[in-house]
């Protein structure tokens, strides 16, 4: 693994240099501020159950993650291979892994880098509204957590799309394709009534277990699981061989 | 390599029956060549001809189907990290990160090729000044032109002083000036390390490279100096002689110097007599001074004498085309000009 740091290097250097980043923090942050701005009001005009940091997060898990994830790992595989660098890089003696690993570690470090900086949103809250009753450290430090245990899958999620896709466009509709699938299907193949059957136990089981609104809720409560770390581990773990396996499969047959 | 030298340089590139298949299409078939260190061997071929596979296959980019191949002694295929030690290798159409500068690529690059940082600081010096480089260290790499892009390309493949460096079509789309300064590039490595060139451009390669291999259909349809391809290939000297006298009696001065040397073709007279004639003879010795005294003994008038050289595009086309004409046959197999046999490992 002694590439690793330098592609790790390499990469996040590339990302901080590139004009796109900040472009996309930017309307990134623009957007996450006006949803922000959106749950303040809603909680103004009348008292709700759950502290705003809980919506946030919830809106994190229905509609940011699909933005955030295809922005920061899109671009690696698909435009290396696209331009050809991919095989210059790989006729020096770096293993596939290594740079696999590298190129996920910066996208998972831009990802945190850009979810982090929505931290800057509860601190304006904190100082110009001053309400403890807004602010609920529990939720917030719970849910970042939850931010940076599930983006370990997600990001993975996103390096497998564009390790598999030659074109970025191709990369993006997978990636959401397979989020989507994640955090929605999960859910939704729940309700399928074939799903009932007693035969389809087992599988009702593991749906119930991948169910990651669930996993926030509990993150979001101060409840770490070990259970939920685990399946983001491996799941990350799994997305990360599949992405090394299918990248040499598809050098394979260049 | 000649037999009754003491200590041949020793193989770099040992290249046995190598075969690469598409999806049931032979892309490379049965392919065997070496390379000797400080050799410059140029690959030449049609598009399709299996070029770029064969040097794909060489970096341990691409797997080949069968056969083995060696680098410095180390087979490929098995211990690719170890191969790709000893190779610079720089794509067709060399794919370079557009918004990276100079120096900072070559440095990157150089790290992962895992040079140390304090040689990487001298071999940088000295790559930027071999490819005069230096004036444009810092600036942005999509930002340059073709034949910059090249230089970098080339500094790149010779950052790490491999003993192999492999370059496909690297002076594709160059305007002649650039692809002097390229070919000068190339040439200043002969006798250092081995380098294996593939093009189109075939005065490039008969000015640059030291041995030529012809590949089509993926396989060695010839192999050897220009010279040795001349003579294997075409067979044939030709002498162009723009003279005036009796034409009809010409054969017999022919046969009189060289029994095999013909007319191949005669014009007719231009206004002031002469004729433009074309002799051939399947010798090689040079004919041209008994040929000139056999003339004007016999009272021709010759305004202009030459022995003609075919270049190695005549003996592309002739070789690819015996290939095809080959392989047109049924159930016919591709003559392999000159298949050496595997050397002994370095």
């Amino acid at each position: 693994m002694r590439h690793f740091f330098t592609i790790l290097s390499h990469e996040i250097r590339m990302l901080l240099v590139n004009t796109s980043t900040y472009l996309a923090a930017v309307v990134f942050l623009f957007v996450m501020g006006f949803i922000f701005t959106f749950l303040l009001e809603v909680y103004s005009e009348a008292a709700q159950e759950t502290s705003p940091a809980y919506d946030f997060f919830r809106l994190f898990l229905g509609f940011a993650v699909f933005i955030i994830v295809p922005l920061t790992t899109m671009k690696p595989f698909s435009e290396e291979r696209r331009s050809g660098t991919l095989e210059t890089l790989l006729t020096t003696p770096v293993s596939t892994t290594e740079v696999v690993l590298g190129k996920y570690g910066a996208a998972y470090l831009v990802y945190l880098l850009l979810w982090g900086s929505t931290a800057g949103l509860f601190y304006l809250l904190h100082h110009f509204a001053a309400d403890p009753r807004l602010l609920d450290r529990g939720t917030l430090i719970g849910g970042y957590v939850y931010i940076a245990v599930s983006g370990l899958l997600f990001v993975a999620i996103g390096v497998f799309a564009s390790a598999l896709a030659r074109n970025q466009a191709v990369a993006l509709v997978l990636a959401l394709a397979l989020l989507f699938l994640l955090i929605f299907g999960t859910k939704l193949s729940l309700g399928i009534q074939f799903m009932r059957l007693d035969a389809l136990r087992p599988v009702r089981n593991a749906l119930d277990y991948a169910q990651v609104f669930q996993h926030l809720d509990d993150f979001s409560r101060g409840i770490i699981d070990t259970r939920h770390l685990f399946f983001y581990f491996t799941g990350t773990a799994l997305t990360l061989i599949l992405t090394i396996l299918g990248l040499e499969a598809k050098l394979l047959h260049n | 390599m000649s037999p009754t030298e003491p200590n041949p340089p020793p193989l770099t590139i040992e290249v046995e029956h190598l075969v690469r298949t598409y999806g049931g299409m032979v892309a490379v078939d049965d392919v065997n060549f070496t390379v000797r260190r400080g050799e410059i061997v140029g690959l030449l071929g049609p598009n399709g001809a299996g070029k770029s596979t064969t040097l794909r296959i060489l970096t341990g980019f691409l797997p080949a189907t069968s056969g083995v191949v060696r680098i410095c002694g180390i087979p490929v295929a098995s211990r690719t990290d170890d191969a790709k030690r000893h190779i610079g290798y720089m794509p067709e159409n060399n794919p370079l990160p557009e918004d990276m500068r100079v120096n900072e690529y070559l440095y990157y690059r150089g790290r992962l090729k895992e040079i140390g940082r304090e040689r990487l600081r001298t071999r940088l010096d000295a790559v930027l000044e071999l490819c005069d480089l230096k004036r444009i260290r810092h600036r942005i790499i999509g930002k340059l032109s073709k034949g910059m892009r090249q230089r970098v390309g080339i500094a790149e493949a010779i950052l790490g002083e491999p003993d192999v460096i492999i370059m496909d079509e690297p002076t594709i789309g160059l305007d002649p000036h650039q692809i002097l300064i390229v070919r000068d590039l190339i040439g200043s490595l002969r006798g250092r390390m081995s380098v294996i060139i593939s093009s189109h451009i075939l005065p490039e390669i008969e000015v640059t490279c030291d041995r030529v291999l012809i590949i089509n259909g993926g396989r060695i349809v010839a192999q050897g100096t220009p010279a040795e391809l001349r003579r294997e290939v075409l067979g044939r000297t030709h002498y162009h002689v723009h003279l005036a006298g009796d034409l009809a009696a010409l054969p017999a001065v022919l046969a009189q110097v060289e029994p095999t040397l013909v007319i191949a073709s005669a014009g007719g007279p231009d206004a002031s007599g002469f004729h433009h004639a074309t002799l051939t003879t399947p010798r090689d010795e040079e004919l041209g001074e008994p040929l000139l005294r056999a003339l004007m003994a016999r009272s021709y008038r010759i305004r202009s004498f030459s022995r003609t050289e075919p270049t190695l595009e005549d003996v592309f086309l002739a070789a690819t085309k015996r290939s095809w004409d080959v392989v047109d046959l049924p159930g016919a197999r591709i003559p392999v000009a000159r298949r050496p046999r595997p050397g002994p490992p370095a």
